[in-house]
């Protein structure tokens, strides 16, 4: 059984050593570049940046496999999508029409909608590796510092933590009522109809809620106990302090989100590049 | 009130002082603490014993502020700390004063990590980061937690858990430690372990300690200066540890006194202040030596019983999760039928595995297990359990139905047996665990004990031959242990086979004749119980200990310490 949420393993490299805080502000800073402009050219930049950083990080593709594979599905089945429900959108966004080659009605493939397309795949292709890079290279104890600091209140940042320290502990209990319970004659096998599942989970389920009830009375105590909530601002043991390279990252980070604002205000002015014109 | 034990030196600090202190919660008729008045001075070790539901844990939050920050209600008199009445300050006021250690470890360990827990109450001190694990690292060093920092609390025993909770609340270097419960989830090795490093701290800072427990021999194992005896929310006597044990108001209150004092008292010594009772250390062994001579003379030797014919053969078990640790190395047990057989062993020593592996939860690598000579390999979780039922610690895990004679009726009607064979099935074991005049009642209504008899009977409706129990007196207290284990005794005797997998040495010398030892996957002890808890090495294997009628019989020079302590229980039971 699943120990951890994240397999978090330290490592030592430019990636890792930076503070999560860093990290976090990066990843706001290079999706909201990517996410306003569709300018291909600063989006290719970007996504090559991102691969850049991920090497660096040294993280192995073992460890993200299963993540990629859910992306990589998910880009598909959304470009596919894209193209049934809208075939048209890119020719009214850059206001030509390139034909490539008709399929049917109004399914025509146009350079336009080729190009609106592959900008919108290459968004979240250039902004799912940042995100992987914050989650798996930030000490799981360091989430809350970090987003704490960013400006959310420490107890909501604290709620996240918990989440983290306590769900393995629900899965656990699980796992472990649901023996129980199929040893009193519960099937949750695929033998069953889906309506006496569901039934039989819901069986399980209230147990787990009962006993999760009287954890969160005595997490709250402990929690009081020690001064929780006490005051306005709190420190944290975990966060990592700013260092030169933090800097460095935060001001590259910066600077980018700058350069594809400028670049679709004042070259594009508007945020699509329309090379069609 | 009963007043025991010598003149106290009254020119200390007074750092506690409940006067006329009255409690009761809004949802409850009758107050829950009385009229108290009690005074624990600075520096003083004070143990507060009584059974559940006396009020003693309400008087810990009274002293933690959890009442009324946590807990509302009616409040009349005062309660002082250090000279100034609380009764409007703050749970955040009142933290840097009483530092608390709660019974759960696991629950109250909210960090991710070792260090971050142990620095939780200075990071919402807003304690600036370089000193905070320069403290960190201070205070760890003291538990012993130093090279563990970085751990995470799934990497921890219950013993080094508990061992971070005490620096959770060292580092805020409060003068008052309250310790609740500090025993309960531990095993007797650990406690052992934790009332040591309790009694370090003391001796090193002086700290005012409240250490609230009813497992009193535990926790005698060190210097006591004070006992407090709380039954049904009034202090019924207080004194020092060997004023106490001479009285007869610790059994009157339904608090177990240690075995070592119930066997002197067995012999005839009338007891009395100056055999030191307090610590078997201390005890003054040459007033009790003939006597006891005397009686171990007078025991006749215990009956052998016929042999049974067997039930449950395990059979060369292997089993492990991965392939790097191997969590059951060659098991191999036979359990004759009608036996009461326990199963213990340190944590992580595959105790509960061998259930899960028994009941088919998990499936053996190799080995077998028989019933009645028959293997019941390749028979589902759902197969089995007509056979063995399996119960779990807590009931809050296992009740998913509101009205007692649904849940009891689930197992089944799962199975689909029809409604009018169900409703005798439930009503005959009903009336097995004296459940009877709760049949209409709504589970939620009832006590942690009453809840375990509904678990139990919902396992027992669907007519197991072998029944195993995880823990099942686990944190309660002697009436209520009592209550349990004499429900399975009873059940016992009327033919089922019972295995319980415990920590509990008393559960095991009064209750399990047949003790199995498990240590690191391998089967090191299987013999009586008495012989068990009289084998120190075996005893240290298991991270048990042994029984102080071990110690005592020692002392006496009795040549078979284990031969003392079967006549023990054997006498135990004829008195019961």
């Amino acid at each position: 059984m699943k120990s951890k949420l994240f397999d978090y393993v330290e490592k030592d490299n430019i990636i890792y050593n930076l503070s999560g805080f860093t990290k976090l502000i990066c990843f706001v800073c290079y999706t909201f570049a990517v996410m306003f402009s569709y300018d291909i050219r600063c989006i290719i930049g970007v996504a090559v940046l991102s691969v850049i950083f991920f090497r660096m990080s040294e993280i192995k593709f073992s460890q993200v496999r299963t993540m990629i594979i859910y992306v990589f599905v998910f880009l598909l089945l959304n470009f596919v999508l894209t193209f049934l429900f809208s075939p048209t959108y890119g020719t009214e966004i850059y206001g030509t029409e390139h034909v490539i080659f008709p399929i049917l009605g109004r399914y025509v493939v146009t350079q336009e909608q080729l190009l609106y397309q592959l900008t919108k795949l290459l968004k979240y292709a250039a902004t799912v590796p940042m995100g992987m890079l914050f989650l798996l290279t930030t000490n799981p104890s360091e989430f809350a510092a970090s987003i704490n600091r960013i400006g959310i209140s420490y107890k909501g940042a604290f709620a996240l933590s918990l989440t983290l320290r306590y769900f393995p502990d629900l899965i656990r209990d699980y796992g472990d009522i649901s023996l129980a319970q199929q040893s009193r004659g519960l099937d949750l096998s695929k033998k069953e109809k889906l309506g006496t599942r569901i039934k039989n989970i819901m069986n399980i389920c209230i147990p787990l809620i009962f006993s999760t009830l009287d954890r969160i009375e005595l997490i709250s105590n402990a929690m009081d106990l020690r001064g929780f909530g006490k005051k306005k601002k709190r420190t944290w043991y975990a966060a990592k302090p700013l260092k030169a390279g933090d800097w460095v990252a935060i001001v590259l980070a910066v600077i980018v989100f700058a350069i594809t604002v400028m670049i679709s205000v004042f070259i594009n002015k508007s945020r699509f590049w329309n090379p069609f014109i | 009130m009963d007043d025991f034990g010598e003149e106290r030196v009254m020119d200390r600090k007074v750092m506690i002082e409940f006067e006329n202190y009255t409690f009761k919660y809004f949802s409850q008729a009758e107050p829950t603490l009385h009229e108290i008045n009690l005074q624990i001075y600075e520096g003083e070790k004070v143990l507060i014993v009584g059974p559940s539901g006396s009020g003693k844990s309400t008087l810990g939050h009274c002293l933690n502020g959890l009442i009324p920050s946590s807990y509302k209600g009616e409040t009349t008199g005062t309660l002082r700390i250090e000279g100034k009445d609380v009764s409007d300050q703050s749970i955040f006021e009142r933290s840097g004063q009483v530092g608390t250690v709660l019974q759960d470890a696991d629950g109250q360990f909210v960090g991710l990590s070792v260090g971050e827990d142990i620095a939780f109450s200075l990071e919402n001190d807003g304690t600036d980061q370089v000193k905070m694990k320069e403290l960190v690292d201070q205070v760890s060093a003291l538990v012993d937690m130093d090279q563990h920092l970085k751990s995470s609390p799934f990497e921890l025993s219950g013993g080094q858990k508990q061992r971070v909770s005490f620096a959770g609340i060292m580092v805020n270097d409060v003068p008052i430690m309250l310790f609740d419960e500090p025993l309960a989830n531990l095993d007797p090795a650990t406690g052992k372990t934790a009332i040591d490093l309790i009694d370090q701290i003391h001796q090193q800072f002086h700290k005012t300690m409240v250490i609230i427990e009813h497992r009193l021999e535990d926790v005698l194992y060190r210097h006591v200066d004070r006992i407090i005896v709380i039954e049904e929310g009034r202090i019924v006597a207080e004194g020092t540890p060997d004023a106490l044990l001479a009285g007869a108001v610790l059994s009157r209150c339904g608090i177990r006194e240690p075995l070592y004092v119930t066997a002197i008292k067995y012999a005839g010594v009338a007891p009395d202040e100056s055999l030191r009772l307090g610590s078997i250390e201390t005890l003054n062994i040459d007033q009790v030596k003939a006597p006891l001579l005397a009686w171990e003379k007078a025991q006749r030797k215990s009956p052998e019983k016929a042999e049974k014919e067997e039930i449950l053969r395990i059979s060369n078990l292997e089993f492990s999760y991965t392939k790097k640790r191997q969590i059951l190395k060659g098991i191999d047990i036979s359990i004759k039928a009608g036996e009461m057989v326990s199963i213990v062993g340190r944590n992580g020593a595959g105790k509960s595995t061998l259930a899960k592996v028994i009941c088919g939860f998990v499936k053996e690598d190799a080995g077998d297990v028989f019933y009645k000579g028959q293997s019941l390999k390749g028979q589902t979780i759902k197969e089995r359990s007509q056979i063995i039922g399996y119960v779990m610690q807590n009931p809050n895990q296992m009740i998913c139905k509101p009205m007692i004679y649904d849940e009891i009726a689930l197992g089944l009607r799962l199975r689909d047996v029809p409604e009018e064979e169900i409703e005798p099935r439930v009503e005959k074991v009903m009336k097995i665990c004296g459940l009877t005049p709760f049949r209409k009642w709504p589970v939620s209504a009832l006590s942690y004990g009453q809840k375990k008899r509904v678990t139990i009977a919902s396992i027992l409706v669907l007519n197991p031959h072998v029944l195993i129990l995880d823990e099942p007196t686990a944190g309660q207290d002697y009436k209520h242990y009592t209550e349990i284990m004499e429900f399975l005794k009873e059940l016992n005797d009327q033919g089922v086979t019972i295995i319980l997998i415990t920590h509990d040495m008393h559960l095991m010398l009064e209750y399990t004749p047949h003790a199995i030892v498990l240590s690191e996957g391998e089967k090191l002890g299987d013999a009586s119980a008495a012989q068990i808890l009289s084998n120190p090495e075996v005893a240290a294997a298991a991270n048990l200990k042994v029984t102080s009628l071990y110690d005592l019989a020692q002392k006496i020079g009795l040549p078979e310490p284990s031969k003392f302590v079967q006549q023990f229980i054997d006498s135990e039971k004829e008195v019961r």
